[in-house]
């Protein structure tokens, strides 16, 4: 690691932060790395504002009696905290934020393939968040983030219309930048890198777009069938008519269900990054990990009907679901398993990045095993719909994917900015994170079997104490979240320089200067090398 | 008593013969993955410690990887899986495969109430009293929009949908009263949406039925028939015009487009409600809809009715 | 995008990359657009295979002379686009810009025809949520057709209304000269997502328009 002196004295070194400065230069700007900033800022704002929402959520559920909030506010805030935080923040996160900055770094390229089309999704972004955001301050919507018909066609009384809107808008923006990704890395690269000498972040952003644009046009019709329906009060899911209620399940979850593998795959990308640079050691598995992340993107499509087992779905259906619903779980099972290999024999410290990767590997670990418990038919009929499901989804989304986030943003944050955060900082609110995520939702696990159904806003008495538990966990989580905040913010400014690559990582977005010039890289890399090689004993068995 | 064992704050009652097995299961997947949190956070935690950076261990060894351990494990978790599918989709299947003998229950569901009927009379609202060791049928409508019956204490779990008929079955082991909740959302008082099940000793069950001074439902439902005018077509003599209501359950019905079908309370509700999606072979697309002149709980009461019909010399309508 | 012949945007290495890209990205496009179409033609073939003789009675409403003279017209307009991008890449200016406006007009042609035939849906009661009046045991169906009907010619309609737009500015842009046989990226990808639009409509006729012609 470099520990640079600071250059005061010379002159400063052009880069992407510096070239330009005013509003206008950020708001039109065409560089992938101002494009990945805006997100970075826009996500953060939405995981505050989703964030609130939770926090409202779980000062209501201390208590058994509906005592805080009306029924109809609380309706709304669950809502409000699904869309917002699976449309606004975890949809985008690492793709968006990160993915824009690093990819054309990692792959030596200039920019990415289309940079306009780039700054046209973040506007899309802002224009689908200011739909939603004007249907929250006018009163809200309160359907669930999974806006099932009839409720959300015929009985709801909720701004559901400009919600519709806002997430149909938002879904472009994400089909956008799934494509600039895709298109990037197969016209892009820099010669020498072959498909199997990219970094495996590479590789998950890849699955991830392939996911993105294939999956998202679908959640785009069946909000656009959702809203026309609303607006005409007849159409396709009216039962009176002899519509179907169930095929608008099976239509959102046609999107929804590989949603989530949007909203995982590229934090495992992250985190098969930071495993190996804080091990110093090539990470085991590669091709394995490659492979992992494409059959988990392809078999993620043919499970959605395991959201629908006592839906009304034929008996027949149900049994092919849960077949495939295992089979999608293996390839998850081996990234884990060769995520943990890395670590053997390596020569391991413990940065803040590789805290939230250890950690995202634990809690992907018991996330995805309880996906197992779910795609049992016997057993997913007793606890779904019931706090368990919201236990293992947030198991894999908040203690996987934020992990992966926090992870990413502190891995990246030298090149990012050209300042450390300070560790000491990072290593603790890591810490608390971890603990209060435990804290929240192990409980849920517990509650969920006894039989607390989900979107209850008043329970029995005998829930209270578990409630009272993850209620503890979540404001020791929102400490754990509030503190690189601050920290991050804080470093802009006083943070220690760093140098083209504090990490001594491999990979080509660290062969530039921290933060990168405008155009990347000063001559054009050519790669020759592996991915990941650290130098090291070779094995005495090759 | 397997109740009382299991009467730890970890787990609801089992008060169903499914609750056991549902139990079982529960306990396999726990140990399974147990094991595998363990054994992951357990390499992690050891791996951390033996190989974190000091004097001595400054470099990596750069192992490529293993193919024998990738197939082991993916081979092993695919084992394991399988047996966690089999075993789910066998209780799945019991789940859904009422005994032919259960005692039927009628539920209408709505913005934010259950309504229970039992057959022979009974109406309840969100209470349901049931016999212990028999087992017992809920079939269930939506007035509204979706909603789901859900009893923890039986492991049962089932969408109570609009214009369609849903059904769930158990057999309560255990005398006691028991949660119902409503488990799928459906607006502003979903969570108040809930009540219990009482099971009772058979017995105290007969008493309890017979304290009702209610009538059997099929007793509304042939008033039903005779007020709608279905007994103008629908009567002894008349079976040139349209079907024989008489011993219709069970009944393979063959259709006009030579579909065949079995008669159950959705081709019921589905004649009454929309007759020309279903014409029985050698009539004609002749009968009104009834859509709009009856609720939902006044097809289960028509069902009731023509389900009291006896083959062959029905007893006419009075 | 400059005026000369093969300028190559920054973050292209050269004309050839910038090529394979706008071409790929295009087919990716056009990939996440069958996805869109392909949710709602499977929510009709659902409907379909549940209701089929209500979807063939509603079928009999559509103007079958209508729907199959705008097929002529699209299947004509794609014909032009062809020749437009054949006069970008030879190089035959004239020819690239009279196929484009033909192209225009032609897609302007299937809107009217279009609009044509709305109207008389209007007239006939068949609009589901704003004027529908079918009676029956099977209007319940029937309305179910017709709310697909309108969506599903809606959301094609729509994207011919942008294809238009889009192809009277390559229009534009040829007139000032911007494409030559070296690089005419942009009317390549129109062509490309024009044929799409038309291969939707080519799906959309026999499903909405020739269910059970010869039936009762």
């Amino acid at each position: 690691m470099t520990t640079a002196a600071a250059v005061v004295a010379e002159e400063p070194r052009l880069h992407y932060l510096n070239e330009s400065y005013g509003v206008r230069s950020w708001l039109l700007t065409t560089d992938h790395k101002r494009v990945g900033l805006l997100y970075l800022i826009s996500l953060t704002g939405a995981f505050f504002v989703g964030g609130f929402f939770a926090v409202m959520l779980r000062l209501e559920l201390l208590t058994p009696a509906g005592d805080l909030l009306q029924a109809e506010t609380y309706n709304k805030f669950f809502t409000m905290h699904g869309v917002i935080m699976v449309f606004f923040f975890l949809i985008p996160s690492i793709p968006a934020a990160l993915g824009n900055f690093v990819l054309p770094l990692m792959i030596g390229a200039r920019d990415v393939a289309f940079p306009r089309l780039n700054l046209a999704s973040w506007y899309l972004y802002v224009l689908g968040a200011s739909f939603t955001t004007y249907a929250v301050v006018t009163g809200g919507v309160d359907t669930g983030w999974t806006f099932y018909t009839p409720y959300s066609t015929m009985s709801s009384t909720t701004q559901v219309m400009p919600t519709a809107i806002g997430i149909f808008i938002v879904g472009f923006s994400s089909i956008l930048t799934g494509l600039n990704f895709i298109v990037t890395i197969h016209r892009m690269r820099a010669p020498g890198l072959t498909w199997f000498r990219l970094p495996l972040f590479v590789w998950s952003l890849y699955a991830t777009s392939l996911i993105q644009i294939l999956a998202t046009p679908v959640l785009a019709i069946t909000v656009m069938l959702l809203g026309l329906e609303r607006v005409l009060r007849v159409g396709i899911f009216d039962p009176a008519l002899g519509g179907d209620p169930v095929l608008f399940q099976h239509l959102f979850w046609f999107y929804s269900h590989p949603a989530v593998y949007i909203m995982i795959l590229p934090g495992m990308g992250v985190i098969s990054e930071v495993v190996p640079c804080f091990a110093r050691k090539r990470i085991f598995g590669y091709r394995y990990i490659a492979f992992s992340s494409i059959a988990i993107a392809v078999f993620g499509f043919l499970v959605w009907g395991h959201h629908l087992f006592v839906a009304g779905q034929s008996v027949y259906a149900a049994m092919v679901f849960s077949l495939l619903s295992y089979l999608v779980a293996i390839p998850s099972a081996v990234k884990v398993f060769n995520w943990t290999a890395t670590l053997h024999k390596g020569t391991i410290e413990f940065r803040t990045p590789l805290l939230y990767a250890l950690g995202f590997i634990g809690l992907f670990t018991i996330g995805g095993l309880t996906g197992l418990f779910l795609a049992s038919l016997g057993m997913d009929v007793h606890v779904t719909d019931t706090y368990f499901v919201i236990a293992h989804f947030h198991y894999i989304m908040v203690g996987g994917m934020v992990m992966g986030y926090m992870g990413g943003v502190h891995y990246w944050w030298p090149k990012i900015s050209g300042r450390m955060y300070p560790e000491g900082w990072g290593r603790l609110a890591a810490l608390i994170i971890f603990i209060g995520f435990n804290l929240t939702f192990f409980p849920q696990f517990i509650l969920g079997y006894l039989g607390m159904p989900r979107r209850y806003h008043a329970y029995p008495e005998e829930f209270q104490v578990l409630n009272v538990m993850s209620t503890a966990g979540a404001s020791i989580l929102g400490v754990g979240y509030l503190l690189p905040m601050i920290y991050l913010l804080w470093s802009l400014r006083y943070g220690e320089t760093a140098g083209d690559n504090p990490w001594d990582a491999t990979g080509l977005e660290w062969q530039t200067p921290s933060p990168p010039p405008r155009d990347n890289f000063e001559t054009s890399p050519v790669v020759t090398s592996e991915p990941y090689a650290y130098p090291g004993r070779e094995p005495a068995h090759g | 008593m397997i109740a009382a064992r299991f009467s730890l704050p970890l787990f609801p009652e089992q008060a169903s013969t499914l609750a056991p097995r549902v139990d079982a299961l529960l306990f396999f997947l726990l140990a399974v993955s147990t094991f595998f949190t363990l054994l992951i956070a357990g390499c992690i935690v050891v791996f951390a410690i033996r190989y974190r950076r000091r004097p001595g261990n400054e470099v990596a060894e750069q192992v490529r990887g293993s193919d024998r351990l990738e197939i082991a494990w993916s081979v092993i978790p695919l084992l394991l899986c399988l047996v966690m599918y089999v075993w789910g989709a066998q209780l799945y299947f019991a789940a859904a495969s009422p005994p032919p003998d259960a005692l039927e229950v009628y539920s209408v569901a709505k913005q934010w109430m259950w309504k229970f009927q039992h057959l022979s009379g009974p109406r309840e609202i969100n209470e349901l009293h049931v016999p212990v060791g028999l087992p017992v049928k809920v079939l269930m409508t939506s007035q509204d929009v979706i909603h789901s019956l859900f009893v923890p204490a039986f492991r049962v779990k089932q969408d109570v949908l609009p214009g369609r008929y849903t059904q769930l079955w158990f057999q309560a082991t255990t005398p006691g009263t028991y949660h119902l909740f409503c488990a799928e959302y459906c607006g502003t008082l979903h969570s108040g949406m809930i009540g219990q099940v009482v099971a009772m000793e058979p017995a105290d069950f007969q008493r309890w039925l017979a304290g009702g001074t209610a009538a059997s439902p099929a007793v509304a439902g042939e008033k039903l028939f005779a007020d709608l005018g279905c007994d103008t077509c629908h009567r002894a003599g008349a079976q040139a015009r349209c079907p024989d209501l008489a011993g219709l359950f069970g009944r393979t019905v063959t259709l006009t487009t030579g579909q065949t079908l079995t008669a159950d309370e959705g081709y019921v509700r589905e004649s009454i409600l929309t007759p020309g999606a279903k014409i029985v072979a050698g009539y004609e697309n002749i009968m009104p809809t009834y859509q709009g002149l009856v609720n939902e709980e006044g097809v289960l009461q028509l069902i009731a009715y023509i389900k009291s019909l006896q083959t062959t010399e029905a007893k006419g309508p009075s | 995008m400059a005026e000369h012949a093969a300028a190559v945007a920054h973050q292209f290495d050269d004309a050839e990359q910038q090529r394979g890209a706008a071409e790929l990205g295009m087919w990716i496009f056009l990939a996440t657009e069958v996805m869109f179409f392909g949710g709602m033609f499977t929510a009709f073939t659902a409907y379909r295979w549940l209701y089929p003789a209500a979807f063939a009675h509603a079928s009999r409403h559509l103007d079958v002379l209508l729907g199959g003279t705008n097929t002529v017209v699209l299947i004509g307009s794609s014909l032009t686009m062809v020749l437009a991008v054949h006069g970008a890449r030879v190089g035959h200016r004239r020819m690239l810009l009279v196929s484009l406006a033909l192209t225009m007009c032609l897609g302007a042609v299937f809107l009217g025809i279009k609009a044509i035939e709305w109207t008389h849906k209007w007239e006939d009661g068949l609009v589901p949520g704003l004027r529908f009046t079918l009676t029956g045991a099977d209007a319940g169906p029937q309305e179910l057709f017709f709310f697909l009907y309108f969506a599903m010619t809606g959301v094609h309609a729509l994207h011919l209304v942008i294809g238009i737009c889009v192809v009277g500015v390559i229009l534009a842009l040829a007139w000032r000269g911007h494409y030559t046989p070296a690089y005419h990226n942009p009317v390549e990808v129109t062509g490309l997502y024009w044929h799409f639009v038309d291969i939707v409509w080519i799906f959309l006729l026999p499903m909405l328009y020739l269910i059970g012609r010869h039936g009762p």
